[in-house]
C-alpha cells in the first residue's frame, strides 16, 4: 500500500487507544469477494443510491436504522455529524460532494444510465458487523428488489 | 459499506463503492471501487465542484462496464490540495491533549453504562 495514503484504520486505533479503549476495533476481512456482472448495458439499468448518511440530524448515542426516502422531491440535506469524518477541513453543505443525485440525473438525461429507483436507501455504519450483516444489508437489499434496481452505487461519508 | 456490498452483489445485485477509505474498503474486499482520495465526508468530490463530481460519478459508473472480476480498484484522479496536511487532522492525537482524550473517553464510557441501564444502549456500543 501507498503510505502517502490516509491509514484510516491505523489512526481510528491510535484515537480510541488515547480515549482508554482497551479492546481495538476489529475490521472485517475476507479471503474472497462476491460478484456478479451486470445483465444488461448501463444504458438500461436502474440504478439505486445507498448513503451511510442519514435522513435526519443524530446524536452519536442515538440508535441507528436504516432508511429510504424518495428522491423526487431531493433532499435538500442529509446526516452524518455523528458519523467519523473530517470535520475539521471539510463539510456536507453540498449534497452533491457525498449524495451524486443530480450528478446520476445528469447521467440519465445524457442518455448513459437507464434510470434511477424513486427511493434512495441510508444504511448506518455500525460497530456492530452483525446487526450490517443480519439486519441492515437485507433491508436495503429488499427495497433495491422493491424498486426493481439493477445495480447499486454505494457511497460512504 | 463494504458488508452491504457483499450481501447486494451475493443476492445478485452488482455494485460499485465511491469512497475515500481506501484501506478499510480493501482490507473488507468489495466487488468494485472507486477510490477518492479526498477527505471523508465528501467523497465524490470538492464540495461546491459540480464538473469534478460529475467526472467521478462517469468513472464509478463506468466500472459496471469494464470490471470483469471481484476486488477492482480503481483510483479517481482527484486531489484535495497541494498540501497533505489534511491526512493528519483525521482522529488526531496530539500528546498535548492526552489528557482531554483520556477524559473524554471516561465521559463516553459513563455515558454508555448509563444507556445500558437503561436498556438504551445502541448496536454500536453492544460489545462492552
Amino acid at each position: 500500500m501507498n503510505h502517502t495514503l490516509t491509514q484510516y484504520m491505523q489512526r481510528t486505533r491510535d484515537f480510541y487507544a488515547a480515549q482508554g479503549f482497551e479492546r481495538a476495533y476489529v475490521w472485517t476481512q475476507n479471503d474472497t469477494t462476491p460478484f456478479t456482472r451486470p445483465a444488461k448495458p448501463l444504458k438500461d439499468c436502474r440504478l439505486g443510491i445507498v448513503t451511510t448518511a442519514a435522513l435526519h440530524e443524530r446524536k452519536s448515542t442515538d440508535k441507528r436504522a436504516t432508511a429510504c426516502a424518495p428522491i423526487e422531491p431531493a433532499p435538500k440535506q442529509l446526516w452524518g455529524n455523528d458519523l467519523a469524518w473530517d470535520k475539521t477541513v471539510t463539510h456536507m453543505n453540498d449534497l452533491g460532494s457525498y449524495f451524486p443525485l443530480a450528478a446520476l440525473q445528469a447521467e440519465v438525461s445524457a442518455g448513459r444510465l437507464g434510470s434511477l429507483t424513486d427511493r434512495f436507501y441510508c444504511v448506518p455504519t455500525e460497530y456492530s458487523q452483525r446487526q450490517t450483516i443480519d439486519v441492515d444489508a437485507p433491508q436495503v437489499l429488499k427495497w433495491l428488489q422493491e424498486d426493481r434496481a439493477d445495480i447499486a452505487l454505494l457511497v460512504p461519508l | 459499506m463494504g458488508l452491504t456490498a457483499r450481501h447486494l452483489e451475493e443476492n445478485g445485485i452488482p455494485t460499485v463503492i465511491i469512497g475515500s477509505a481506501l484501506d478499510i474498503i480493501e482490507h473488507c474486499g468489495a466487488p468494485r471501487y472507486l477510490f477518492t482520495d479526498l477527505p471523508l465526508g465528501n467523497p465524490i468530490g470538492h464540495p461546491g465542484n459540480m464538473d469534478e463530481q460529475r467526472r467521478v460519478v462517469g468513472l464509478g459508473l463506468g466500472l459496471f462496464e469494464s470490471v470483469t472480476a471481484a476486488n477492482k480498484t480503481v483510483h479517481a484522479p482527484v486531489r484535495w490540495s497541494e498540501s497533505n496536511d489534511w491526512r493528519a487532522r483525521y482522529a488526531e492525537v496530539k500528546p498535548e491533549e492526552m489528557a482531554r482524550l483520556k477524559a473524554a473517553g471516561d465521559a463516553r464510557r459513563a455515558l454508555r453504562q448509563t444507556l445500558k441501564v437503561e436498556g438504551k444502549l445502541r448496536n454500536q456500543d453492544d460489545s462492552t
